[in-house]
């Protein structure tokens, strides 16, 4: 096995465990947003019921977050210094710009919105959480900003100043706004809040199951479903389809390896499901006519970039990013029945509450986005290769030349039991967590005891110590 | 003043600040073994860090993320050159960060007793983990003309890079115990009061040494304060904040006492900063491959850029911190959402 292999190996068992929790926390956190501006808004007890709930929740999703996610930044490093000294004047900067602009901000407030249900007053809490949310959604910009760069770079020249070939910026705004940020940006987050919505649909539909917590459980539903049928809806119709006119104009050979085009052509199909034949370079399964070219360029008859106008050498994993991508779409599609059935149920005569299969169906969604987000990332990595820098530079030989494969090995496994291990914790304790479910509703006169603006803290606060010292 | 030299100095005040605050925790955790005897107090040890750990290790991922913007080559080669020593400080920070949040969530004995062996031994592992490197980079590494550095994890950890390594450890330790003896009251208090003086003076007495051997082993440091004698300013800081820190600990005013050693962190990684430059890591292969502030740093556009940033984004980040801090300060109370 090639070294170059194992590197990319560890990177994407690495960074694929780490993605589980970020759109995790996203769309949790934009759920704690909605139950804290309830608080807010109405005296009912049973929002500060689910805001301390889910609070909790967060706060083992979020720390499994940052744990996995400071591997990531050390792994440029580590693993691929031809390509840290390559890109470290853009991507590093934007990298930094994470940290000092996201990370702070999440660190800063985490704190207190953890340890807020019983320290601070709804309006209080409420921001504390919308700050660490907004740090959160920041970080995810940061992060796809510097993606999108290897994705579509511009704004950047090349020069070799001593040690090898590196990267140096001629444009801020063209490195920020790469030609993929904006729709791979409004993609992912859609994406993260459907994650989100559907953890809490997943647990509200397990409690009406069980029969445990009904009123609290449809009060999450009732929340998380609008949220997530017209996300859903968004996401297929809007979202998703402007990612895909972006990748057939930016990168044709992506897009062709996404849909088994290998000969360009006109009114090319799109396929529901299928398998490429790398030997006999063609595709075969059911498909739409002329699909393809309909949703690239609105006309059944436009002509849809083949492999064939790519050198061989220069093709990604044809099959691998054809089934990334229909995974993709087809748990897409699904989204949107079960989102409008669940919805449907709920509206005309409230049959959802009692309707068995489609609670056990909203249980499992939280698994199906996970692996929808997933199968979508994939599609994008595995479709920019064998470029690391798409069209600049190759993932073979941006590699750190000084770690060998007994090294890897030895990383990789490392990372296999751990991860294994954190994971099983994890379940597990989120398990016990959800049996655990809802404190009882807080008393509302010890609520209103809490500080709940700035200014009442500091006075509090000197009281207090003025009286202790 | 040029950009680079500018952003070497807020470099420093980055690892500086993750010392400060990370460092204080890490203490925290080596000492939660030997202190805190019951499972109230271990949770009130663990609780006295609970709201401010993890903004202290996003220090780290800016340390981080600044050194890849500002100094991609140093990034490169320091993260790919310590492979194996970089992989097992991502193992202890990964299990640290689960033993905090995994602890308390059962009642079982063996559980909790089991995570909190992971605390204390993941926060001794990073200190000792992080030393090493920062030894080795006064000592000079194997660096090549491509910058790409051989070195294997055997011999990362030779005698000096172990003495620095032993001597932050004592140093987390006390910074930490000073921390904790504002936090904590009653018996485990008295515990760590009597503990900490101690503390400080095996530390006093590793530093003093560990600067002369520092001074004697490596010949481009010590001439480096022959040529600018008016960078001893940040050796004589340090000892100036540790006797003040030494004098309000006798006088229990732990608070005063915590930014005196806040104080002499930031000193003496001055004092190494000021020592090496402008190298940034000494190439022990040939002096030409020294990887410097100038030949390792990126173009001037990035640094403006990042600069701007900076200052953009650091009064946001010390208000809030401080703003943390000022509202869970005082002792520590367990309560339900308690780790």
């Amino acid at each position: 096995m090639s070294t170059e292999l194992l590197h990319r190996i560890q990177f994407a068992l690495t960074v694929s465990f780490h993605f589980i929790f970020p759109p995790l926390s996203l769309g949790v956190g934009l759920v704690l947003i909605i139950f804290g501006f309830k608080s807010v808004r109405t005296n009912d007890p049973k929002w500060r019921q689910l805001s301390t709930f889910w609070v909790k929740i967060y706060g083992l999703i979020f720390s499994m977050g940052i744990a996995t996610g400071i591997v990531q930044e050390f792994e440029f490093g580590t693993n691929w210094s031809i390509y840290s000294r390559f890109v470290g004047n853009i991507f590093g900067s934007l990298l930094a710009a994470e940290g000092i602009f996201a990370f702070m901000l999440e660190g800063g407030f985490l704190g207190l919105m953890l340890f807020g249900g019983s320290r601070l007053g709804n309006r209080l809490w409420l921001f504390a959480t919308t700050m660490v949310v907004a740090g959160a959604t920041f970080s995810a910009t940061w992060i796809v900003m510097a993606n999108s760069w290897m994705q579509t770079p511009q704004g950047y020249e090349i020069k070799d100043v001593g040690q090898g070939p590196q990267a140096f910026m001629t444009s801020f705004r063209e490195v920020v706004f790469t030609p993929s940020f904006i729709p791979r940006i409004l993609h992912l987050l859609a994406a993260s809040w459907m994650v989100g919505t559907s953890m809490v649909l997943s647990v509200g539909a397990y409690y009406l199951l069980k029969k445990r917590h009904v009123d609290l459980a449809r009060t999450m539903i009732r929340v998380a479903l609008p949220l997530f049928t017209v996300l859903a809806i968004l996401q297929v119709g809007v979202f998703g389809a402007n990612q895909a006119i972006e990748v057939s104009k930016q990168q044709p050979a992506k897009l062709a390896a996404m849909e088994g085009v290998y000969a360009t052509r006109s009114c090319a199909p799109m396929y529901i499901l299928g398998w490429t034949d790398q030997r006999t370079e063609s595709t075969s399964g059911i498909a739409v006519p002329c699909l393809l070219s309909f949703l690239t360029d609105q006309n059944f008859d436009a002509t849809v970039t083949g492999l064939d106008e790519t050198p061989s050498s220069d093709w990604p994993e044809v099959n691998l990013v054809f089934q990334m991508y229909h995974l993709m779409i087809n748990l897409g599609m699904l989204f949107v029945l079960i989102g409008l059935v669940a919805c449907g149920l709920w509206v005309w005569g409230r049959r959802l509450w009692e309707n068995r299969w489609m609670l056990r169906a909203l249980v499992a969604s939280v698994i199906l986005t996970e692996i929808a987000t997933l199968s979508g990332w994939w599609t994008a990595e595995f479709g920019r290769q064998p470029w690391i820098v798409w069209n600049v530079l190759r993932t073979d030989g941006a590699e750190s030349p000084n770690v060998g494969n007994g090294q890897l090995i030895f990383s990789i496994t490392m990372f296999l039991v751990l991860y294994a291990l954190v994971f099983y914790v994890f379940l597990r304790l989120l398990d016990s967590k959800i049996k655990e479910g809802p404190p009882p509703p807080t008393d509302e006169q010890e609520i209103e005891s809490l500080p709940d603006s700035f200014g009442e803290i500091f006075r509090r606060r000197s009281r207090a110590s003025s009286g202790s010292d | 003043m040029s950009l680079e030299l500018i952003w070497y100095a807020l470099y420093v005040i980055i690892i500086a600040g993750y010392a400060i605050l990370d460092g204080f925790d890490l203490g925290v955790g080596m000492l939660s073994l030997f202190v805190a005897h019951t499972d109230t107090e271990r949770r009130l040890i663990l609780n006295s860090i609970g709201p401010v750990w993890d903004g202290n290790e996003v220090w780290l991922v800016l340390g981080g993320g600044a050194l890849f913007a500002a100094f991609p080559l140093v990034y490169a080669s320091l993260f790919s050159g310590f492979y194996l020593a970089m992989m097992l400080v991502l193992l202890v920070l990964i299990l640290r960060t689960v033993a905090i949040e995994f602890r308390s969530k059962r009642e079982n004995q063996r559980w909790r007793s089991f995570w909190d062996w992971v605390f204390a031994v993941s926060s001794f592992g990073i200190t000792i983990l992080l030393g090493v490197a920062l030894g080795n980079v006064i000592r000079g590494v194997a660096l090549d003309q491509n910058g790409v550095m051989n070195v294997s994890l055997a011999g990362l950890l030779n005698p000096f890079s172990l003495a620095v390594a032993v001597t932050g450890a004592t140093m987390f330790a006390v910074h930490g115990g000073i921390f904790l003896s504002q936090k904590v009251e009653g018996a485990l208090l008295d515990r760590i009061t009597s503990l900490v003086p101690r503390l400080m003076i095996t530390f006093f007495i590793l530093m003093t040494g560990l600067i002369g051997w520092t001074l004697l082993r490596t010949e481009d440091f010590a001439q480096n304060y022959r040529d600018r004698p008016w960078i001893a300013v940040f050796p004589v800081l340090a000892f100036l904040a540790a006797s003040i820190a030494w004098r309000q600990i006798r006088k229990a005013k732990y608070f005063k006492a915590f930014l005196a050693s806040a104080t002499m962190i930031l000193a003496l990684l001055s004092a190494v900063a000021a020592g090496l430059y402008p190298v940034m890591i000494p190439s022990s292969t040939d002096v030409a491959y020294n990887l410097t502030v100038q030949n390792a740093s990126a173009a001037d556009e990035t640094l403006m850029i990042m600069l701007i940033f900076a200052i953009i984004g650091m009064p946001f980040v010390l208000l809030y911190t401080g703003g943390v801090y000022y509202f869970f300060r005082g002792r520590v109370q367990l309560d339900d959402e308690s780790y």
